[in-house]
């Protein structure tokens, strides 16, 4: 069930426009699951650097490793 | 000491008797290029007129979704040192309670891995780093966690960081036992707080009593705040001492001179309930009238003491201003006992946080839900019937309508024929 969920909001973020998501936009991938299982499932994925955290300061979204890496954000500024 | 940037105008900010933060950061920049960029970038700023910070980006430590804000500098070809400028937030101490050995050693952590400069504290609470580079963060949480016994605060879409107010650590009027409440919150949703699940921010803020010193009423999405439900206890000796000019009146706030206290005119007069008489000899206080407005405990403390039966009013839903104004938080509980492990509140911020979670938009603070879904939606939700104590006047502000199916008899309403009677 968690491998499929995992499966799913990778899918759903790869088909997106965006590259920066919020939680809830992740959520509508699994959407029978409960919230709270969705997090366990998407902090998951974080820590097998499957999909990253983003935060302005203020909130905080979720995108593909590669769409904008830290190595990339800081290139780009030599 | 001469800086590689000229900053004339930064310069106009270090005349004049105030502290400035210019001079702060100058007397580091002997020691830190990165400081001295930092003044030249700012100069740049002034003289623009426009920012040079890009706010925010993936930067953080593993498996923490906050606690790092990623800046980086959009002149880096003119001011390279702080090209990377990322800001940390540090878990306070509960009431901001530290030694000065701590303070040394994480002001020498800094100078070492960091700009060296802090920020003592953000408004939310936390100790703020400002200022390091990507490839110092984890060096930086591996310092704070392993040889320092702290750790990262909350950012982004996450519980932030809780804070209290100094509570009964010296306070006498003090209520709860802040600290030990901001602790427990912050030990129990540890999860909460370092991995984000929220619409948006979620803030908890603790006062000891009804004068509210962590500003909770308009600041926090969850107010705790001190009260007590029996008698505030009076000393009519001390009223009499106070009358006849043997006591300092407000603690000394507004003078240390002893003087007569027009107890009419000072505190009966002004107490926003009219719950007070005072016929020259004793004061009577009809306590069941009495908001807690603390004017009467703050003018005379040596006389008038909170109640001993005391707990905590617990209210939701307060913000700044960034969409729809400023609010403040509303009553939900007028009073909650609040004892460890603190089960009935953590039962009752749970299912606010899932009605939170179900139904909030992307970057919509609790205060602006209830607003949107209204107070019975939210009181639904959270299984709390309505109370005349959630209300400042009847009828001004009405929050509940009830339906028909919920009043026993229920009533007919016929809004054509009201609109008959009723024009515009």
């Amino acid at each position: 069930m968690s491998q499929e969920a995992k499966e799913k909001i990778l899918e759903y973020m790869k088909t997106q426009k965006k590259s920066k998501l919020y939680f809830n936009d992740l959520c509508k991938a699994v959407p029978d699951l409960k919230m709270r299982q969705a997090k366990k499932i998407i902090n998951e994925l974080v820590e097998e650097g499957k999909i990253k955290y983003w935060s302005s300061g203020s909130t905080t979204m979720y995108m593909l490793p590669g769409e904008d890496d830290v190595a990339k954000e800081e290139d780009s500024m030599k | 000491m001469a800086l590689k940037h000229k900053t004339p105008m930064l310069e106009e900010l270090e005349k004049g008797p105030w502290p400035s933060f210019v001079a702060d950061i100058r007397r580091m920049a002997a020691r830190k290029p990165m400081c001295e960029d930092l003044l030249g970038l700012l100069e740049l700023s002034y003289e623009q007129k426009e920012g040079h910070w890009k706010h925010g980006g993936i930067v953080g430590v593993f498996g923490y979704g906050g606690g790092v804000i990623g800046r980086y500098c959009d002149r880096p070809d003119l001011f390279p040192n702080v090209a990377h400028f990322h800001t940390l937030r540090v878990n306070q101490p509960a009431s901001k309670f530290y030694s000065t050995e701590q303070l040394r050693k994480i002001c020498d952590m800094w100078e070492e891995k960091g700009s060296g400069l802090t920020n003592m504290h953000g408004s939310t609470g936390d100790m703020v780093l400002l200022g390091t580079t990507t490839d110092q963060l984890e060096p930086v949480f591996y310092h704070l966690t392993h040889e320092l016994g702290m750790d990262l605060g909350g950012s982004g879409s996450n519980l932030r960081t809780p804070s209290c107010c100094i509570g009964k650590a010296r306070c006498e009027w003090s209520c709860l036992d802040t600290q030990e409440i901001t602790y427990d919150l912050t030990m129990t949703y540890q999860d909460e707080l370092h991995r984000p699940m929220f619409p948006y921010k979620f803030k908890f803020k603790t006062s000891g009593c009804p004068n509210d010193c962590v500003a909770a009423i308009a600041r926090a999405d969850c107010s705790i705040i001190g009260t007590w439900r029996d008698k505030i206890r009076i000393d009519q000796e001390a009223v009499r001492a106070y009358a006849a000019g043997e006591l300092v009146p407000n603690g000394g706030s507004h003078g240390t001179a002893k003087r007569a206290l027009d107890i009419q005119k000072e505190v009966v007069d002004l107490c926003p309930t009219g719950c007070m008489e005072w016929d020259g000899k004793t004061l009577k206080i009809w306590d069941e009238d009495c908001t807690r407005c603390m004017h009467c405990i703050n003018v005379m403390p040596r006389a008038l003491r909170p109640g001993q039966d005391t707990g905590a009013t617990i209210l939701f839903g307060a913000k700044a201003p960034i969409l729809e104004g400023a609010q403040l938080s509303s009553v939900v509980i007028p009073f909650m006992k609040m004892e460890p492990p603190y089960d009935e509140f953590k039962e009752l911020i749970e299912k606010v946080w899932d009605w939170w979670m179900e139904n909030g938009k992307n970057r919509e603070r609790l205060g602006e839900l209830i607003q949107r879904f209204g107070m019975k939606a939210f009181l639904e939700a959270i299984e709390v019937q309505p109370d005349p104590r959630m209300i400042k006047t009847p009828r001004y502000n009405p929050y509940i309508f009830y339906d028909p199916a919920d009043v026993p008899g229920g009533w007919e309403h016929d809004p054509k024929a009201f609109r008959e009677r009723h024009h515009a």
